[in-house]
C-alpha cells in the first residue's frame, strides 16, 4: 500500500525522477484536484494529492446559521447530488429531533433520491469516458441527465441546488403531470443505458484502458476508508441503503452490484449496473406511491401552509417564530450516513439545545476515497493517473468543503 | 417526538459488542458510555485510543474494521476543551460505534491511528488543520484544507465566522 506522504525528491526535487504537477486546473481532475506526481520516464513512482483549493468553511457557516436555514449550504458541498446531502442533513436532524415523517415524504425522498444517483452517475460517466478518450458518451449522457434536471426543476424550482427536503419533510407536494414525467422518463431509461453500455462495455479501446488498471484490493480499500462503489468494485459487499435502511429504504428491492477485481472496469460496471438498480427503485416508488401529508405534524418546526397562515392567527404564529427565532433542537449527537453515489456521506451533528447546530460535520466519501489514488497508481502510467481519477468519480466542493 | 431516555450505566450497556470487549480489556481506559438515540457513545482515556481502536478493529466476533470518520467538537471555554471524535463500522455486522476523547485546551495531542488504518491520514490532517489538534506518530502532519502560511485553526470556537481574526 501507498504512504500518502512525499519522498524526499518529491519535496526537495532530484535528478533521477522528475516531479509533475498536474492540476489544480487540468481537465482531467475534474474540478480543483491538484496531483503531485514524481515519475521515472512515464512511469509514477510516487503520487500525492494536494486538495483544499476549494474550501469555503461551510462547516463553521453551519454553525451561524438556523437548523433550517443550513439546507441550501448541503446543496452546495456536492453539486453533483445535492438531494443526497439534503437527505442526509434532514435525516440527521430528524433523529436529533425524534421526528416521525409520513409515508409520502418518505417515498418522494427516495424517489428523488434515486434521479438525483442517475444524475451524478450520468455525469461520472460521460466525464470519465471523455477523460479516456470516448467523446460520444459525454453527449448521450448528458441528454438524459438534462431530463432529470427538468424533473428537478419541476419538483423544486431549481436544476441543480433544489433544498427540496426540509426537516420533517419536503417543501411542496409533486405538481399534477410530475409522477406521469417521471414514468415516461422511467421507461424510457433502461433502453439508453444499453446505449452507453454498446459503445463502452464491449469496447477494445475501452477495455484496454481500464481492465487491469489502477486495481485495489479489498483489504487495502478498507483500511484506506473507501466506501461506495469504490470499494463495492473490490468484492465488499456493503452498501447502506440495504444493511442499515434509512428514509423507507426496507421497503424497496434491489440488487447491489459487486466487482471482484478491484480495478477500473469493474467500477465502471458497478456504477452502470447502479444505474439499472435506481431506475428499478424509481419505478417502486411510483407504483406504491402512498397518499398522505408530506410535512411531519410538528408545528414547532415544520412550516404551516401558506394558505393556513394566511387565514389561522396559530399558523401565523408559528410561521413567525420558525422563521424569526428557529426551533430549539434537544442537546445531543447524532452521526447519519447515507448512501451518496459516492460511498458513504455522513452528517455528524451537535446540538447544545439552541436553534443553531452547535457543529457540523460532513463525512466526505471522496476525501477518503481519493486516498486511494496513490495506491492505485503507483508503478503506473501516468496516463492511467486519468483513468483512476475518473473511475473513484471525486467530486471537490465535497472534500474541500 | 418521543426521545427514549439516554443510558449512561455501564453495566446496562455491557451487551454492545464494543463496550464488552473494551471494559474486558481495561475497565480504566473507560472513561464513559453513553447511548442516547440508537448510538453508542464509548468515551474512552487518551493514552488507550490507539490501543482501543486497533483491539476492535481486530474483534473475532465483531470486528470493528472501518473506520468511516474522525472529527473533533470544541467546548470552549469548558475544561476539557476538545473532544476528537471517531464513527467505526463493522462492515461484517452492520454495527457502529463512536469512540471519543477529550483533550485539555493547551497543547492538545494524541497518538495517531495510521498505524492501525491508513486511511486516518487524512481526516487526522483535517482535524489538525481546522483545530489544531496533534496526533503523535502521523506521517505527514501538514495542513490540509488551509494554506500552509495560514495563522489560527478556523473551527475552534474562539475564531470569528465573519470578519478579522
Amino acid at each position: 500500500m501507498a504512504h500518502l506522504t512525499p519522498t524526499p525528491a518529491l519535496e526537495a526535487g532530484q535528478d533521477k525522477t522528475m516531479i509533475l504537477n498536474m492540476g489544480p486546473q487540468h481537465p482531467s481532475t475534474h474540478g480543483v484536484l491538484r496531483v503531485l506526481l514524481e515519475i521515472d520516464g512515464e512511469n509514477v513512482v510516487r503520487m500525492m494529492p494536494d486538495i483544499g483549493y476549494l474550501h469555503t468553511g461551510i462547516e463553521k457557516t453551519c454553525e451561524a446559521k438556523f437548523y433550517q436555514q443550513v439546507v441550501p449550504l448541503t446543496d452546495r458541498i456536492d453539486y453533483l447530488c445535492p438531494m443526497t446531502n439534503n437527505l442526509c442533513y434532514v435525516l440527521a436532524v430528524e433523529k436529533l429531533l425524534g421526528l416521525e415523517i409520513p409515508p409520502r415524504a418518505q417515498w418522494l425522498r427516495v424517489m428523488m433520491n434515486e434521479l438525483t444517483r442517475i444524475n451524478s452517475h450520468l455525469v461520472w460517466l460521460g466525464t470519465h469516458a471523455m477523460d479516456i478518450g470516448a467523446m460520444t458518451v459525454f453527449l448521450y449522457c448528458f441528454r438524459e441527465r438534462e431530463d432529470v434536471l427538468r424533473l428537478f426543476e419541476a419538483i423544486s424550482g431549481q436544476r441543480m441546488m433544489t433544498s427540496y427536503f426540509r426537516v420533517g419533510g419536503v417543501a411542496l407536494d409533486a405538481p399534477l403531470d410530475f409522477f406521469h414525467r417521471v414514468k415516461k422518463f422511467a421507461d424510457r431509461f433502461p433502453s439508453r443505458v444499453d446505449e452507453y453500455e454498446g459503445l463502452l462495455t464491449g469496447n477494445p479501446i475501452w477495455v484496454m484502458r481500464t481492465k487491469g488498471v489502477a486495481k485495489i484490493s479489498a483489504e487495502d480499500a478498507i483500511a484506506l476508508g473507501a466506501s461506495g462503489p469504490t470499494l463495492r468494485g473490490s468484492g465488499v459487499d456493503i452498501d447502506l441503503r440495504r444493511d442499515m435502511p434509512y428514509s423507507g429504504y426496507e421497503n424497496f428491492k434491489f440488487k447491489v452490484p459487486l466487482g471482484k477485481e478491484g480495478d477500473v472496469f469493474e467500477r465502471y460496471m458497478c456504477r452502470v449496473r447502479e444505474l439499472r438498480e435506481s431506475i428499478g427503485i424509481v419505478q417502486q416508488a411510483l407504483e406504491g406511491m402512498p397518499s398522505g401529508p408530506i410535512k411531519a405534524n410538528a408545528p414547532k418546526v415544520v412550516l404551516p401552509d401558506r394558505e393556513k397562515m394566511k387565514t389561522e392567527m396559530e399558523a401565523l404564529i408559528y410561521h413567525f417564530k420558525i422563521i424569526s427565532e428557529g426551533f430549539a433542537v434537544p442537546e445531543g449527537e447524532v452521526y447519519q450516513a447515507v448512501e451518496s453515489p459516492r460511498g458513504e456521506m455522513g452528517y455528524y451533528i451537535v446540538s447544545d439545545g439552541g436553534p443553531k447546530p452547535y457543529r457540523v460535520h460532513m463525512r466526505s466519501a471522496c476525501l477518503a476515497n481519493m486516498q486511494c489514488l496513490p495506491t492505485m497508481c503507483e508503478g503506473r502510467l501516468i496516463a492511467d493517473v486519468v483513468a483512476a481519477i475518473g473511475s473513484i468519480d471525486i467530486v471537490l466542493g465535497e472534500i474541500d468543503r | 417526538m418521543a426521545l427514549a431516555p439516554v443510558v449512561t450505566d455501564i453495566e446496562q450497556l455491557k451487551g454492545h459488542p464494543a463496550v464488552a470487549r473494551l471494559v474486558g480489556w481495561n475497565p480504566q481506559a473507560v472513561e464513559g458510555v453513553k447511548f442516547d438515540r440508537e448510538e453508542m457513545t464509548i468515551t474512552v482515556v487518551r493514552e488507550a485510543i490507539r490501543e482501543a481502536c486497533a483491539l476492535l478493529r481486530s474483534d473475532p466476533n465483531c470486528p470493528f474494521n472501518y473506520l468511516s470518520d474522525i472529527t473533533c467538537v470544541d467546548w470552549y471555554p469548558s475544561d476539557p476543551r476538545f473532544e476528537v471524535i471517531y464513527h467505526l463500522l463493522s462492515i461484517p455486522n452492520k454495527e457502529r460505534v463512536r469512540l471519543k476523547v477529550r483533550l485539555s485546551g493547551e497543547m492538545p495531542a494524541l497518538d495517531s491511528l495510521t498505524s492501525v488504518w491508513p486511511g486516518a491520514n487524512y481526516f487526522e490532517r483535517e482535524v489538525f488543520d481546522l483545530f489544531g489538534i496533534r496526533f503523535n506518530g502521523h506521517p505527514y502532519l501538514r495542513r490540509l484544507l488551509m494554506p500552509e502560511n495560514w495563522e489560527g485553526h478556523p473551527l475552534r470556537k474562539d475564531y470569528p465566522v465573519e470578519g478579522y481574526r
